[in-house]
C-alpha cells in the first residue's frame, strides 16, 4: 500500500523530461497518468529512483486531425471518449477507451501510457494494430515515427529506449466505407480482458473487403495482429463462411495462457467469437450502420 | 500554472513544498514525494471524509475531484496536486445547506455503513456536471469504479437520480 | 400522530446519515490520538515453513522505527498464542513455524505509517519450506502432512459433529422409490467490507486503563476476552474500554480477534502510547477470516411423485490452520442443520468433519447466519436435482412439499422449532410477480430456436436470533442481549443497546421500537451502542441477531417503563391504575378519552411529582434471553439468459419475496435485502479464493477477487409477505442475511435450468463463463 521513497521532478517540456530520465541512469520512470505505475509502486513491485512527472508539459494533450488523427500522448482516456472528432470518425477508438478500467481511472490514464506500458492485457495496442497507427517518440537523438507493427516487443517491452518518450499517436484517416469495432470480454467491468478483438475494415462499392486490420488483446506476450485472418477477409465479401474462417484464423494465431481469467482454450473460443462479432459490427459501420 | 522542478539529490526522504487548494481553502504543506493524495488529505490536512478501501485502485472509496475530475486519490501522489484544486466530501455542504447529492443519498437511503458514500457522491457530482439527465444505465456506468458492499446499488442509483432531478428543477425544489 | 411518532412500520429516514453524508463518520482509521504510533505487519510468503531466523536489524535502523515485535518477544508475556472463539488456539506470532501464507510473522511499530511500511519491507526472514497440504480431503487421509504439531492429536481432524437419526435415515434411503445425490463444493470466499479491519489501542499507564477503538461487531465480548487473555499483563475488565465507533461494514468479518489487534494492544501496553494498526486490503483478503469452504455430499430420498422423505448430508469443513470461526460453542458447524429447509423431512442425518489445512483460519465470516448459506444452497439445489430427476416443475415440486402454515410452530426432525411460516404464499407471490407461467412458455419457445434462458427458484428458510441461553454461548458467554432506556424529564429518551450496527441503521430502527412502545417521537430518541463503558452487556451484531434479541430487550425494557409510567399516569389522573389504558400513544382513563396523559407529561412527573413510596425516575434495563430463534423465509426467482458464444450469464430479472415478520422500517429492510442479494450474486457468479498446491493464494486482491459493481448487479425487485414471529415481543424476525442465504441457489438453479435439457444437473459456484461455455461446447451448442 505504501510506495518506497523516490526523487520527484516535474518536467518543463519534452527535452527536459528526456534529460531528467537520462540523468537517472536507467532508474527513472515517466509519471503520466500513473494508473499502471502507481499501483505497481504501492506493492513495491516497481521502485524507480526518480519519477519524471510529464503532466505539466503543454501541447501533449491535444487531439487534432492533420490528414491523420493525431492523439497527444497525454490525452486522458476520458477525453478521447468525448472528443467530437473521435466520436464522429473513429468509433473504434471510442469502443476501446470505454472499456479500459473504469470511469475514474480513465480520468487520469493516458493513451500514451496505455501503449508505452505494453501490458498485453491493455486494450489500445490491439486497436492501434488494427488501424495501423504510428507512434511518435522523442529522445536525445531526435524524433522518430515508429509503425505500430514494430512497436511491441514483449510483455511490458516496446522499442522505446530508456530515455525515449512517446509523444503522439497517429491514426490514419479511414477511407470511405470504413468501419471498425473493438469488443472486449471481461469478468466484470473494470477488469482486464479475458480477450479483446479490434477489427478495422474498408469495403469497396461491392461490399468486398479492401483492407482489413485485426488486433487481439491478451493473445500472448504482446497484443498481436491476426495477419492470416486479415488475409482471409481481404478481397472477400464478409459473409458468414468468410467471417467464420477469419475468426478461426485469428484464434489460431493467438497464444493466450490459462490464468484466473479462464483456461487458454476458452480464451481461444472467445477470440473466435469476438472476432466474428467485431467483423460484423465493423462491416455494419462501414456501410453506415452502428 | 507555475512549474516546479526539483533538483535531483541522493535517495532519501526529502520533502517538497506543495500548494493545494482544497474545498476552496489554500494549503501550503511540506510532503514527501511518495505521499499519496488520499493520505495527504486524511493525515496532513486531517480531512478524514475520504476513505481507503483497497490497495489496487479498484474500490473508489477514495474518490475526490482533482482539478474538477473525479479521480482515485489513492493512485495520485499529493505532489501531482501542487498548484491544483481538490474537492472532497467535506466541501459539498455550503453555508449549512446540503448539496443535492447529499440530500439525494439521505432521501433515497443510498447509504448504510457510509464508508463508500463520500467516494460515490464525489463521482456523482462530477458525473452530473457532464450529464444532467442520465438514464439508469448511464448512472450505473458512471459509478462502475465505486464498489459498495452494503446497498446493492439500487438506492445509490435512485439517490443520484434524485439529485439530478433536483438540480434540473431548482425552482420547484422538490424531486 | 403515527407518522410523527415514526414507530413500527414507518420508513423513517436515517439519523446516522447526517454524519456520513458530510464525511464526518468516525471510523477507526479516523481516530488520531496524541503521540500515536503506527503498526504494520510482516507476513509469511510461504504456506508452511520453519522460521530459521528473523533479522530485524535493518528495520530497527530506520529512523522512526520504535520497535519490532517477534514471536519470541511474546513468549515471556504468554501472548504468543491466543484462544479462538471455537476453543481452539491461534498463534499471535509464530516462534518456530508458520502455517499459512500471509500469516503474521513480525510487527513493526513506528512514528509514521509510511515508516512502519518501510520497516516491514526491511525485515528479513529465513524460511525452511515444509510440505504443504491445501486439500482438506487429502489432509484427513492417513500420512498427510500434520498442520498442527502443537496438538496432542497428531492428525488434521478438528472435530466430528453429527445430528439426526443415522440408522433411521439410512433405512429410509434404502426403502426409497427415488434417491438423488449431489456433491457440491462451496468455495472459500471473503466478505471484504469496504473498510478493512483495524484498531487504535491506547494504554494509560497512570490509570492502568486500556482504551481500544476497534472494528468489532461485538465490543463487550472483546472486552471480556482481553481481560481473560491479557489479565496477567495487569488488565482488569473494569479498566478496559472497547469502543466500536462507526464500522464500514462487518458481515461477520469483524467478529474474530485477529493477531493484529492483540499486537497493537500489547505494543500500547508496553510503550504506554496509543498504537494504530489498519490493515491493507491484501492483508484483509489474504489473512482475515474467510467464509464457506465446505465440501458437501448431499442425498435426498423421495417418493416417485416427489414427496420428500429423507435427507442425508456429509460435509468436510476446511477451517484452515486454526479453527477461528465464530460459531456458538455448541455448534462447530453453526446452524448448518437447518438444511432440511422449508420441507418436512421425516428422517435426516447430517455429519460434518472439520479439517486443518495450510490456509488462513476462520470459517463463517460472510453474512451467512452461521453456515445457513451453505445449508440453504445445498437443499435448494438438491430440490431442483430431484425436480429434474422426476421431470417435475421445480415450483410445483416445492409447493407440493412445503411445511404447511398450519404446522407451525414446526419441530424439524433435526431439532429446530420453526416459529412461523407460510412458504406457499411467498412462492406464489414471487411466481405471480415475475410471471412464472409466461416465462416457462417463453423458455420452451426459445429452446426450439436454440436460445438459452433459465428460471431458478430458491425457497429458503433462515434461522437467526442466536440465541436461547440453554443452547447458545460464545466462549461460555450466553447469547442474550440487552437494552437500557432512560426517559429524561423533558420527555426525551436515551437508549443504549448491547449490539453494534455496521450499517444496519440501529440508531433509527431501535429508536422506532421505543417510539412505538412509549409514544414518543423517534426524533426525540437517541440510540447509542458500541462503547463498553456505557452500553449494557451484549453479544454484538452478526448472524442477524440484533432485532430478534436486542430488539426484544428494547421492547421489553420499554414496556417496563410503560408499566411504571402507567402508575404515574394514574397518580396524575387521580384514577385507579386498573382504569388506565394505553391507547393512541396516551394513557387514558377507560371510557373517558378526554382524561389522558402523554408519556412526556408522565416523564416530567417522574422527576417532579412521582407518587409517594415510588422511586423517582423513569428508566429500565432488560437482558433478553430469547425463548427460541426466529425463522425468516422467502422465495426468490431468477431469470437468466446465456450467451452461447462466451458462456456469460446475464441476469434478466430477479424477484425476491422476503418474510421477516414485523418490519420496523420498510426502507431499511429493503436496503438490507438489496445488499444481501448482491452478496448472494457475488459468490454465485464471481467470487472465489483458491490456492495452488504450494498454498499460494490465487487472486488475493480486488484485481482478481471480484466484487460486483453497479454494472453486474441487476435492478433487484423486492416484495414481501408478513408472518410475525409468535414468540418475539414485536413479532420481528430479523432480515440482514436472508438475501445472502437465499440468492445463490436461485441464480445457480436458473443457470442449471437453462442447460437442463442438455442433461446438466449441477454446476459448482462461482458459475464462471468458461464453466458454462465448456458445457455448451461439450454438448455441441456453443456458438
Amino acid at each position: 500500500m505504501i510506495p518506497a521513497s523516490f526523487e520527484y521532478a516535474v518536467a518543463r517540456d519534452v527535452p527536459d523530461a528526456i534529460q531528467l530520465l537520462a540523468s537517472s541512469g536507467g532508474e527513472g520512470k515517466v509519471l503520466a497518468g500513473g494508473q499502471s505505475l502507481i499501483p505497481l509502486m504501492k506493492f513495491r513491485l516497481a521502485q524507480p529512483a526518480l519519477l519524471v512527472d510529464v503532466n505539466r508539459i503543454t501541447g501533449l494533450a491535444r487531439i487534432r486531425e492533420n490528414g491523420d488523427l493525431r492523439i497527444g500522448a497525454l490525452v486522458r482516456e476520458a477525453d478521447l471518449d468525448t472528443n467530437p472528432i473521435v466520436r464522429e470518425r473513429y468509433p473504434i477508438l471510442v469502443d476501446t477507451t470505454r472499456v479500459i478500467a473504469d470511469p475514474l481511472v480513465r480520468n487520469m490514464a493516458t493513451v500514451g501510457g496505455n501503449l508505452a506500458h505494453a501490458d498485453p492485457a491493455n486494450d489500445h495496442p490491439a486497436t492501434m494494430l488494427a488501424v495501423r497507427a504510428s507512434i511518435v517518440a522523442q529522445s536525445q537523438k531526435g524524433e522518430r515515427v515508429i509503425p505500430i507493427d514494430e512497436f511491441f516487443v514483449d510483455t511490458f517491452t516496446t522499442v522505446l529506449g530508456p530515455n525515449e518518450i512517446l509523444t503522439e499517436i497517429r491514426v490514419p484517416k479511414p477511407p470511405a466505407r470504413s468501419g471498425g469495432a473493438y469488443l472486449k470480454l471481461e469478468r466484470k467491468v473494470g477488469d482486464f480482458a479475458i480477450a479483446g478483438v479490434a477489427v478495422m475494415l474498408t469495403l469497396d462499392d461491392k461490399g468486398r473487403v479492401v483492407a482489413a486490420g485485426i488486433g487481439v488483446t491478451n493473445a500472448g506476450p504482446t497484443a498481436i495482429r491476426a495477419r492470416k485472418a486479415e488475409d482471409i477477409l481481404r478481397g472477400q465479401t464478409p459473409d458468414d463462411k468468410t467471417i467464420a474462417a477469419a475468426a478461426a484464423a485469428a484464434a489460431g494465431e493467438s497464444k493466450p495462457w490459462s490464468d484466473l481469467r479462464g483456461p487458454a482454450d476458452y480464451k481461444l473460443d472467445v477470440i473466435r467469437v469476438l472476432t466474428q462479432r467485431a467483423i460484423r459490427k465493423a462491416a455494419a459501420r462501414a456501410t453506415g450502420g452502428k | 500554472m507555475a512549474v516546479q522542478t526539483a533538483p535531483t539529490t541522493s535517495r532519501g526522504q526529502r520533502t517538497l513544498k506543495i500548494n493545494v487548494t482544497v474545498n476552496g481553502a489554500p494549503h501550503e504543506v511540506e510532503v514527501e514525494a511518495r505521499i499519496l493524495l488520499v493520505h495527504f488529505l486524511r493525515e496532513n490536512l486531517g480531512m478524514t471524509g475520504t476513505h481507503i478501501g483497497c490497495d489496487t485502485t479498484n474500490c473508489g472509496a477514495c474518490t475526490v475531484l482533482l482539478n474538477g475530475r473525479a479521480v482515485k486519490s489513492c493512485t495520485v501522489f499529493a505532489v501531482q496536486a501542487d498548484q491544483g484544486t481538490v474537492a472532497t466530501v467535506e466541501g459539498l455542504e455550503k453555508d449549512g445547506k446540503l448539496h443535492p447529492i447529499q440530500e439525494g443519498f439521505h432521501q433515497e437511503h443510498g447509504l448504510q455503513c457510509g464508508f463508500c458514500t463520500p467516494g460515490m457522491m464525489m463521482t456523482a457530482v462530477a458525473f452530473l456536471a457532464t450529464n444532467a439527465k442520465p438514464t439508469e444505465l448511464e448512472i450505473r456506468e458512471a459509478i462502475s469504479g465505486n464498489l459498495c458492499r452494503c446497498t446493492g446499488y439500487v438506492n445509490i442509483v435512485k439517490s443520484i437520480d434524485h439529485a439530478a432531478r433536483v438540480m434540473r428543477e431548482p425552482a420547484e425544489g422538490k424531486a | 400522530m403515527a407518522v410523527e411518532i415514526g414507530g413500527i412500520g414507518h420508513s423513517v429516514k436515517r439519523k446516522e446519515d447526517a454524519r456520513f453524508i458530510r464525511g464526518k463518520g468516525k471510523y477507526v482509521d479516523d481516530v488520531k490520538l496524541p503521540g500515536m504510533l503506527y503498526m504494520d505487519i510482516a507476513r509469511s510468503p510461504l504456506a508452511h515453513a520453519r522460521i530459521k531466523n528473523i533479522d530485524t536489524s535493518k528495520a530497527l535502523k530506520i529512523p522512526g522505527v520504535v520497535a519490532v515485535i517477534t514471536g519470541k518477544d511474546l513468549v515471556p508475556l504468554n501472548l504468543h498464542w491466543m484462544p479462538t472463539l471455537m476453543s481452539d488456539k491461534q498463534m499471535v506470532l509464530p516462534t518456530d513455524t508458520v502455517l499459512y501464507q500471509a500469516q503474521e510473522v513480525a510487527a513493526v511499530v513506528a512514528t509514521e505509517r509510511y515508516i512502519a511500511a518501510d520497516g516491514v519491507d526491511a525485515i528479513e526472514v529465513d524460511y525452511e519450506p515444509l510440505p504443504v497440504v491445501v486439500d482438506p480431503i487429502k489432509a484427513l487421509q492417513p500420512g498427510a502432512t500434520i498442520v498442527r504439531e502443537d496438538r496432542e492429536q497428531k492428525d488434521n481432524h478438528i472435530w466430528h459433529w453429527e445430528v439426526g437419526d443415522r440408522a433411521g435415515t439410512d433405512k429410509a434411503f434404502a426403502d426409497a422409490e427415488v434417491v438423488v445425490k449431489q456433491d457440491l463444493y462451496i468455495p472459500r470466499i471473503h466478505v471484504s467490507s469496504i473498510e478493512t479491519c483495524g484498531i487504535v489501542a491506547s494504554f494509560d499507564k497512570i490509570e492502568g486503563k486500556l482504551t481500544v477503538y476497534m472494528t468489532t461487531q461485538a465490543p463487550h465480548a472483546i472486552r471480556t476476552v482481553i481481560a481473560l487473555v491479557a489479565g496477567h499483563l495487569g488488565l482488569a475488565e473494569h479498566k478496559i474500554r472497547v469502543i466500536s465507533p462507526d464500522i464500514g461494514g462487518g458481515f461477520g468479518g469483524k467478529v474474530p480477534v485477529y493477531p493484529g489487534y492483540v499486537l497493537a494492544i500489547g505494543a500500547s501496553v508496553l510503550t504506554g502510547v496509543p498504537v494504530k494498526w489498519i490493515e491493507d486490503r491484501a492483508e484483509n483478503i489474504q489473512a482475515d477470516s474467510f467464509a464457506r469452504d465446505y465440501h458437501i455430499s448431499a442425498e435426498l430420498a423421495a417418493k416417485k411423485d416427489g414427496t420428500m422423505q429423507a435427507l442425508r448430508v456429509k460435509t468436510i469443513a476446511d477451517h484452515g490452520a486454526f479453527d477461528a470461526a465464530a460459531n456458538p460453542s455448541k455448534y462447530p458447524a453453526g446452524l448448518f442443520h437447518i438444511i432440511t429447509g422449508s420441507y418436512p423431512f421425516q428422517k435426516s442425518f447430517v455429519e460434518v468433519d472439520g479439517a486443518y489445512t495450510n490456509k488462513p483460519p476462520g470459517g463463517i465470516a460472510y453474512r451467512c447466519s452461521f453456515r445457513v448459506t451453505e445449508a440453504a444452497f445445498t437443499i435448494e439445489r438438491l430440490v431442483d436435482v430431484l425436480a429434474l430427476e422426476i421431470k417435475k416443475d421445480p415450483a410445483e415440486l416445492r409447493m407440493q412439499n412445503f411445511i404447511p402454515p398450519t404446522a407451525f410452530p414446526y419441530k424439524s426432525v433435526l431439532g429446530w422449532e420453526y416459529d412461523s411460516g407460510d412458504y406457499g404464499r411467498a412462492l406464489k407471490l414471487a411466481m405471480d410477480t415475475i410471471g412464472y407461467a409466461e416465462l416457462r412458455k417463453e423458455q420452451a419457445e426459445k429452446r426450439k430456436r436454440g436460445e438459452l434462458m433459465g428460471i431458478g427458484i430458491s425457497s429458503f428458510t433462515e434461522i437467526v436470533g442466536a440465541g436461547p441461553s440453554k443452547d447458545f454461548d460464545i466462549l461460555g458467554i450466553k447469547m442474550f442481549d440487552s437494552a437500557e432506556i432512560r426517559v429524561h424529564p423533558t420527555g426525551k429518551v436515551m437508549v443504549r443497546i448491547g449490539v453494534k450496527s455496521q450499517g444496519q441503521g440501529h440508531e433509527t430502527t431501535f429508536g422506532q421500537i421505543v417510539a412505538e412502545e412509549l409514544g414518543i417521537p423517534v426524533a426525540d430518541i437517541a440510540v447509542e451502542e458500541g462503547d463498553t463503558d456505557t452500553a449494557p452487556y451484549g453479544l454484538g451484531t452478526y448472524a442477524s441477531r440484533s432485532t430478534p434479541v436486542a430488539g426484544g430487550a428494547t421492547a421489553i425494557a420499554a414496556r417496563k417503563i410503560r408499566e411504571k409510567a402507567k402508575l404515574i399516569a394514574a397518580h396524575l389522573l387521580e384514577a385507579n391504575p386498573d382504569d388506565i389504558e394505553w391507547k393512541d400513544y396516551k394513557f387514558q382513563v377507560k371510557g373517558v378519552p378526554a382524561k389522558s396523559k402523554t408519556m412526556q407529561e408522565v416523564a416530567f412527573a417522574a422527576y417532579t411529582n412521582h407518587p409517594q413510596g415510588m422511586e423517582a425516575g423513569l428508566e429500565a434495563v432488560d437482558y433478553y434471553d430469547p425463548p427460541n430463534l426466529t425463522f425468516p423465509f422467502g422465495s426468490y426467482i431468477c431469470v437468466v439468459d446465456i450467451d452461447r458464444g462466451t458462456g456469460e450469464v446475464k441476469i434478466r430479472r430477479f424477484v425476491a419475496v422476503d418474510d421477516c415478520g414485523t418490519i420496523i422500517n420498510p426502507m431499511i429492510v429493503e436496503g438490507q435485502i438489496h445488499g444481501g442479494l448482491t452478496m448472494g450474486l457475488a459468490p454465485a457468479l464471481y467470487e472465489q479464493i483458491t490456492y495452488d498446491e504450494q498454498g499460494n493464494i490465487q487472486g488475493g486482491t480486488f484485481m482478481d477477487y471480484l466484487l460486483p459493481t453497479a454494472m453486474e448487479t441487476p435492478n433487484w425487485e423486492t416484495a414481501k409477505t408478513t408472518t410475525p414471529s409468535p414468540h418475539h415481543p414485536i413479532g420481528a424476525k430479523g432480515v440482514g442475511e436472508s438475501a445472502t442465504v437465499g440468492a445463490p441457489a436461485a441464480i445457480a438453479n436458473a443457470v442449471v435450468d437453462a442447460l437442463a435439457h442438455l442433461g446438466v444437473r449441477h454446476i459448482d459456484i462461482p458459475i464462471t463463463p468458461w464453466k458454462v461455455q465448456k458445457i455448451l461446447k461439450d454438448n455441441g451448442v456453443a456458438e
